[in-house]
């Protein structure tokens, strides 16, 4: 009995498994795709490489050069305090990018398991655990993430949960409504039918079915954590010093605008820019190309 | 219609009471002893077992928050540990700057979101409406802030043309309401720009589909002029999904004001929330936090009333 279940199952993977080539082939061959994961390459060349071939100190202050523009010593100038502004924005972009992207996969894993319980078991369970996800979206999640940035004063690892803490919750809602879908699919009763258990059911058949759809919205997390994390750093919270943020940055040189300091202004926001624009394309792309799929 | 109505406001009630109890979950997470910031130099061992005692801090957690609740219900926020005022009296202060500019904003933002939506998508990809949704694209996804801090530096110090913070100018013996809209102006730029970045993007994929529909080709078999086709017979259509994103951005319009209001210093809810943070005043992170709770469950409420008013199709 069992061995003829794994083989219907498996015949039933291969299926799913034949068009991912072509869905390969359409997200790469999208220019949107290739523009944004072009930026992205740049930007974490220029942050995880950069300071390899740079090698100036993002921390430590030239004391007597504060506050001045860009010169042959300092390409893009010195902060208030003297730093160098270059060795920063490659810096700060390191710390943007792991926190980015750590607190959109944790963010993803358990927004993914908490919608689908909530989407296969159904009843009060399911009214219950959305009711929750309800409240929690209620409060726009600056206002959470201020409030716990305050509490807990976080080092790297607490900043990638506070980030995730409110970033799972639409995951979950795109999760639960896949799921709903699923349950009610063919191919899902007649698994049951065969007798699979109904954990197996998740990890084998409804997971591929949703991943595409998780993937998009994980992609939109990073954007979404690193814009959070960067608003943090600009209303004085965020990481504490003396980690360069982009946004810690901005908020420095907003002190300076009207003395025309522009390499503390236009630098930062524009790395901030740039990241969000790749990543925008890239899930746009993405998801372009599952829709194509599904139609 | 009606039946429809009262139960999405019945489900709706839940909702708020989670909003209440996580509020009051937060505060209670929170390291830290609101009595030893009350009473600060006064602090004596006798004078906080008092202050405990009259506070009710010393009852049970589930009695504290319906006694909370019972005053919330009643319109008593509490009191505020740094201003020595009652939490509602600077809510209400604050409010009225916050809804001038957040309603302003979306207002404008939606009317022109809705025109340059139809436009881009009648020349759908022609070379303006590829130029404008690039343009869209980089709005879309530039930080709020960084926004504000460009606009200070272009109509502010640039162009000395528009005050870059407060509601008034301190240095006028009698500012009138020119010297008010003008103050205005900066932090619903702000706003506006980022907003119909999105909105247009919305407004374009579904016109588009409208255009596609068969009662736009029967208006233009009839002879209906090319822009009452769009704005009359297409718009009605397409404009549906984008009542619903209105009460659906309520959330990300709060948290664009928050910002929006510490760039320009303007004394608003936002202003409010981040200087209570900052001085960890509790009553007021609270208070704002049910209140801000409470008007996103609105706005959802409202859109979906709205959307079943306005679309017939639609039957509950």
């Amino acid at each position: 009995m069992i061995q003829e279940a794994t083989v219907v199952e498996a015949s039933m993977l291969t299926a799913h498994r034949d068009e991912r080539p072509k869905f390969l082939k359409r997200f790469w061959r999208s220019g949107m795709t290739k523009l944004g994961g072009f930026l992205l390459l740049a930007l974490l060349l220029f942050s995880f490489v950069g300071p390899l071939l740079y090698r100036k100190s993002a921390i430590n202050p030239h004391i007597l050069s504060t506050d001045i523009g860009p010169n042959a010593q300092f390409p893009l100038g010195t902060d208030s305090l003297g730093h160098n502004v270059l060795s920063q924005l490659m810096v700060g972009g390191q710390s943007s990018i792991e926190v980015g992207f750590a607190s959109a996969i944790v963010a993803m894993l358990f927004g993914t398991f908490y919608g689908m319980i909530s989407g296969m078991v159904g009843g009060w369970v399911d009214t219950i655990l959305m009711r929750i996800v309800d409240i929690l979206l209620a409060i726009p999640s600056i206002f959470i993430l201020l409030f716990l940035d305050v509490a807990f004063q976080p080092n790297i690892l607490v900043m990638i949960l506070v980030l995730a803490s409110t970033a799972w919750l639409g995951v979950s809602r795109l999760v639960r409504g896949e799921a709903m879908t699923i349950k009610n699919q063919l191919y899902v009763e007649s698994a049951l039918a065969l007798g699979i258990g109904r954990f197996r059911i998740m990890l084998r058949y409804v997971l591929p079915n949703i991943i595409g759809t998780v993937l998009v919205a994980a992609t939109f997390q990073v954007a979404d954590a690193i814009l959070s994390m960067a608003g943090l750093s600009f209303l004085g919270l965020g990481l504490p010093p003396p980690t360069p943020n982009w946004g810690g940055m901005l908020s420095d040189g907003m002190n300076y605008m009207f003395q025309n300091s522009w390499w503390l202004i236009y630098p930062p926001g524009l790395c901030i820019l740039i990241v969000q624009v790749s990543i925008n394309l890239i899930g746009d792309g993405l998801r372009n190309a599952i829709e194509t799929r599904e139609r | 219609m009606i039946a429809y109505i009262s139960r999405r406001i019945l489900e709706a009630i839940p909702t708020v009471l989670g909003v209440t109890i996580l509020s009051f979950i937060m505060i209670h997470v929170v390291p830290g002893n609101p009595i030893r910031v009350l009473l600060g130099t006064h602090y004596t061992v006798e004078r906080a077992a008092e202050l405990t005692k009259t506070l009710g801090l010393d009852k049970p957690l589930y009695v504290q928050y319906f006694v909370w609740l019972g005053d919330l219900l009643q319109g008593n926020f509490g009191q505020s540990y740094t201003y020595d005022k009652p939490v509602v009296s600077l809510m209400l202060q604050a409010l009225p700057h916050t809804i001038i500019i957040v309603v302003l904003a979306v207002l404008l933002a939606h009317l022109f979101a809705v025109f340059l939506g139809s436009v881009q998508a009648y020349f759908e990809n022609t070379k303006f409406d590829q130029f404008v949704t690039v343009i869209n694209y980089f709005f879309y996804s530039m930080p709020t802030f960084w926004l504000g801090i460009i606009l200070v530096i272009i109509f502010s110090v640039d162009l000395p043309w528009l005050p870059s913070s407060g509601i008034v100018n301190m240095q006028l013996s009698n500012p009138g309401f020119g010297d008010w809209a003008k103050h205005l102006v900066l932090p619903i730029a702000s706003l506006f720009i980022v907003s119909v970045a999105g909105w247009a993007r919305y407004m374009r994929s579904s016109m588009r589909e409208a255009l596609l529909q068969d009662y736009v080709r029967t208006a233009r078999m009839k002879g209906a002029k090319e822009f009452h086709v769009i704005f009359v017979h297409a718009l009605r259509n397409s404009i549906l999904p984008l009542i619903t994103l209105l009460g659906l951005s309520l959330p990300a319009l709060l948290s664009g004001a928050l910002f929006i209001e510490e760039i320009f210093n303007y004394p608003g809810m936002g202003l409010l929330y981040w200087d209570a943070v900052n001085a960890r005043d509790y009553p007021i992170i609270m208070g704002i936090t049910v209140f801000i709770g409470l008007v996103t469950v609105l706005g959802n409420l409202l859109a979906d009333i709205l959307y079943a008013f306005v679309d017939p199709r639609i039957s509950y």
